[in-house]
């Protein structure tokens, strides 16, 4: 039922939402088009950009090793932190939901507050307990008689895997959160008075409950991983270089933007597919638990 | 002359119709109630008027004027919604006071008007309580208040007390009743309450599926329903399988072993309807089984197996000895109580 | 519901440790009192925060983030909000279209829109200025200006307004006395919100900043790229302190939990 009379209520969305609409066609659809187009253009070194339609920058990525490699680190990185988050990211938000009311809050607001801030004070935070040889990390690793020599964190994809994680983690145990939300609190009681044990109730009971919440937090952690510029940029620092931190090195170091252009348009499009085409088999599987 | 009149209103979203040639000619200073079940187009019928909706086909006038070329906002009537729509960011009394001052009525007279208002609904001293700090009674008043303190051309309320419980809806309605009456607002209620339809209008506009059943006074739309609809909507009621005899001088109308003179003019199967407060236990008439009785104060209900059919019976507690469950016993009734429907012969 | 048993609370412990640590350890080593990285064993000094004061390219960065982030929050609002009334109320073609490009800034990687928006701020003969930012953040703050806008304005009671037109309001009366109050709970913690995230930006904006128009976060990326220092982790602290003031201001006024509701689903 619609508020104002009927011919009114035909126009009315369309000149509330024209005023967004043009800011989004006109400063995000056209630079987004642009870059796609500056993808094509040649670079080089004394001529600069030539705007000509050529597959020059496409090619390199093709034939170039050093890209696919960069691109494999950049979604192994990826899949790891999604993986790590996913591991320890449930069973948390599980303990976190059976938790008494003001626990939960005060716990809740430690996990998700970190969300809010700054990614460079974060990685930082991080920097500093990997520290080089005698880092935090590793003195208490070392004290604690768990390995014999120190491990190495920063510059290496186990440090950026570890900083990303932790990025990456409120939004795992904010989707698993959201899942455990919908789950009727007399279920696992049921199952007890059923016979039940604990991890039967788990495994049978809440796991596949709460998957369809793993997974979407999954697509989530995934894609920003993927995307993630400072985590990798101030960990992995100049050596290890992933998808985003190659397209800044090329547009403000190299200058060669239209290569600059054609990795940000690889990222995107590969980024769109992966989180397109999970989504849709996430949401056939699971289409009972989604309605 | 009539003040409000609908004529040949009719709604349509898409292929829908919602409502479908209606018309009403309302009097001044009446109290009207569309009753019906919901999705009876009792509400939309409602917004038409309002102007929140636009009629597909058909004429709204007031006072003779066309009031569908008149923008919602300069309609001049008053609305009470089902969920009162206070504004909750104002007190009550700049809540009642809104409507004045969109007519740029002089500080002094809007004061004056708002406590005036106010205090008309019980509710002196309230002035300043915001509407989340109020009781559903409470908040009702206000909205109460808010749309007559314009003094609307007419008041119109849509399911106004169905948030109420039922003891609170009982003393609403005898106040809402005292208030139209005092100040003589030409009121239109929408309900699908048939109590609170009886006890409050002068007459009921009886709606189903679109279309207007029976327009009626209360007591009309109770003792004559013109529909079988009209019949089970308003209260309890019985419906029984009945046959002409025309071979019997004069004709009997015969449901079971029961039967009466048969009304002039129709012919074929028929269908008596009868009010189960009406029926009692006699030695002739319908025979019937006693299945369930309930004891509830005031009155026995009584749900019997008779021959045509499940029955219900209700008697008073007159102190009586009453039949107990397994009883048979003979239904019977005077035929002025009954109504029947048959064909018409031509 | 059941308790937990020992196990899972050295696992919360441990996960909750971890989760805090990096965090703490920023704000422990600002206070140090030695001139290099250390943890503050010699007792607390405030001397890397008086030392913020001698390097006035984090000061005029705090600046501009602040204008930035206040200023893009509002002009993101002035078009979500009108955009969200529409989605919130009308059922027209193209409507699950056009919510789901106004969220799209969640998904394309941020790395992608600062190419986008330097390619096309150059081309435009605006690069590097404060304009240029103010419009991409802009985009960017967008979809979390309109999430919080569009959830206070679907639950909105419609008959609220109608009640108002009734009485004799309409147009801008309409929406300055009745709409825009109902719906305010939710503009604001649409614009903190989105002023956090503008504030925080720092993948996006460092393609398009210069000296000049360099936000704090830009500054400190660029500033670790060179040393680490005590000096960026004092600048770090107050970064943390301003955003946990923001935090628990949101907290009291709205509920951070739909706040965060807000943040965490990116544009499914």
């Amino acid at each position: 039922m619609s508020t104002a009379a009927d011919d009114r209520s035909v126009r009315a969305p369309w000149v509330l939402t024209a005023p967004a609409l043009m800011l989004f066609v006109g400063v995000l659809l056209i630079p987004l088009a642009m870059t796609v187009m500056l993808s094509f253009h040649d670079w080089g070194q004394y001529k600069g950009i030539e705007p000509v339609f050529i597959l020059k920058n496409w090619r390199e990525i093709a034939t170039d090793p050093y890209y696919a490699e960069m691109f494999w680190r950049t979604f192994r990185i990826a899949i790891l932190t999604t993986l790590l988050t996913a591991v320890l990211g449930a069973p948390e938000a599980y303990i976190l939901n059976r938790m008494s009311g003001r626990w939960k809050s005060i716990f809740l607001l430690v996990i998700l507050g970190p969300l809010l801030i700054s990614v460079v004070a974060r990685t930082l935070g991080w920097a500093l307990l990997f520290g080089g040889n005698n880092g935090l990390v590793n003195k208490l690793l070392m004290s604690a008689g768990l390995i014999r020599f120190p491990i190495p964190f920063m510059f290496t994809e186990t440090g950026m895997v570890i900083a990303l994680a932790h990025v990456m983690m409120p939004f795992m145990v904010l989707s698993v959160w959201a899942a455990l939300q919908r789950l009727d609190p007399q279920i696992e009681n049921a199952a007890l008075s059923l016979g039940a044990g604990p991890i039967t109730i788990i495994r049978r009971i809440i796991m596949p409950q709460i998957m369809p919440g793993v997974l979407s937090g999954a697509i989530i952690v995934f894609s920003l991983s993927a995307s993630a510029f400072a985590t990798p940029a101030i960990i992995g620092g100049r050596r290890l270089k992933v998808a985003a931190t190659l397209a800044y090195d090329e547009f403000l170091n190299t200058l060669n933007w239209p290569l600059g252009a054609a990795v940000a348009t690889l990222l995107l499009v590969a980024l769109v597919l992966i989180v397109v085409g999970s989504n849709a088999l996430i949401e056939r599987r699971y289409a009972e638990v989604f309605r | 002359m009539a003040y409000l009149e609908l004529d040949r209103v009719a709604k349509q979203f898409g292929a829908q119709t919602v409502v479908d040639d209606f018309s009403l000619s309302v009097g001044k200073g009446e109290f009207i109630s569309f009753l019906g079940p919901s999705g009876c187009g009792k509400t939309t019928t409602l917004q038409m008027i309002a102007g929140f909706l636009d009629p597909t086909r058909g004429a709204i006038r007031l006072e003779d004027k066309d009031l569908t070329a008149i923008h919602p906002a300069k309609r001049g009537l008053g609305i009470v919604f089902q969920s009162y729509a206070l504004f909750p960011h104002m007190t009550a009394a700049e809540n009642v006071a809104f409507g004045l001052e969109m007519r740029n009525v002089p500080r002094a007279e809007t004061a004056e008007r708002v406590r005036a208002a106010l205090a008309m609904v019980g509710l002196a001293g309230y002035e300043d309580r915001h509407p989340r700090r109020m009781s559903g009674g409470q908040q009702q008043r206000v909205a109460l208040a808010r749309a007559l303190v314009i003094k609307p051309s007419v008041l119109l309320l849509d399911e106004p007390l169905s948030n109420l419980d039922a003891k609170l809806r009982e003393e609403m309605q005898i106040e809402l009743r005292q208030i139209q009456r005092t100040i003589g607002t030409t009121t239109i209620l929408v309900t699908h309450d048939q109590n609170e339809a009886m006890s409050l209008s002068d007459r009921i506009v009886v709606m189903s599926q679109g279309h207007i059943e029976q327009i009626g006074t209360p007591q009309e739309t109770y003792e004559r329903p013109a529909s079988a609809f009209v019949s089970q909507f308003l209260g309890k009621t019985n419906d029984f399988a009945a046959t002409i005899d025309r071979t019997a001088t004069p004709a009997r109308l015969v449901a079971g072993s029961w039967s009466a003179p048969a009304p002039a003019g129709l012919n074929g199967p028929a269908t008596v309807s009868i009010r189960p407060e009406r029926i009692g236990f006699g030695d002739a008439g319908l025979s019937a089984k006693i299945v369930t009785r309930i004891f509830q104060g005031n009155h026995w209900l009584f749900q019997c197996e008779s021959e045509c059919g499940p029955a219900i019976v209700i008697r008073q507690n007159d102190g009586q000895e009453q039949p107990i469950e397994g009883d048979t016993v003979r239904l019977a009734w005077r035929p002025e109580d009954m109504s029947v429907r048959a064909r018409v012969v031509a | 519901m059941r308790r937990n048993g020992p196990l899972a609370l050295i696992f919360h412990t441990i996960f909750v440790i971890v989760m805090v640590a990096p965090i703490l350890v920023v704000c422990l080593v600002a206070f140090t009192p030695e001139g290099f990285l250390s943890l503050p064993t010699n007792g607390f000094s405030l001397r890397w925060f008086r030392a913020i004061a001698n390097y006035p390219e984090f000061i005029h960065a705090f600046w501009v983030s602040l204008g930035l982030g206040a200023l893009s929050s509002f002009v993101a609002l002035l078009f979500a909000v009108p955009a969200a009334l529409a989605i919130a109320r009308y059922r027209f073609r193209g409507r699950d279209a056009l919510a789901a490009l106004f969220l799209s800034p969640l998904m394309i990687p941020h790395v992608v829109l600062g190419i986008a928006f330097l390619r096309f701020f150059t081309s435009a003969g605006m690069g590097g200025s404060f304009a240029a930012l103010i419009i991409a953040h802009v985009i960017i703050v967008f979809p979390f200006a309109l999430r919080l806008t569009l959830a206070a304005a679907t639950g909105m009671d419609l008959s609220v307004e109608m009640a108002a037109i009734s009485l004799g309001a309409g147009g801008w009366t309409l929406f300055r006395r009745v709409s825009l109050p109902l719906i305010l709970p939710g503009v604001i913690s649409g614009w903190a919100l989105a002023f956090i995230q503008s504030f925080d930006d720092l993948t996006m904006t460092v393609f398009l900043a210069a000296p000049g128009t360099e936000t704090l976060p830009v500054r400190m990326f660029l500033y670790i790229q060179d040393n680490i220092d005590p000096l960026v982790t004092s600048v770090s602290a107050c970064v943390i302190a301003i955003t946990m003031t923001a935090l628990i201001l949101l907290d009291s006024f709205y509920g951070l939990d739909r706040v965060l509701a807000g943040k965490g689903d990116t544009g499914r």
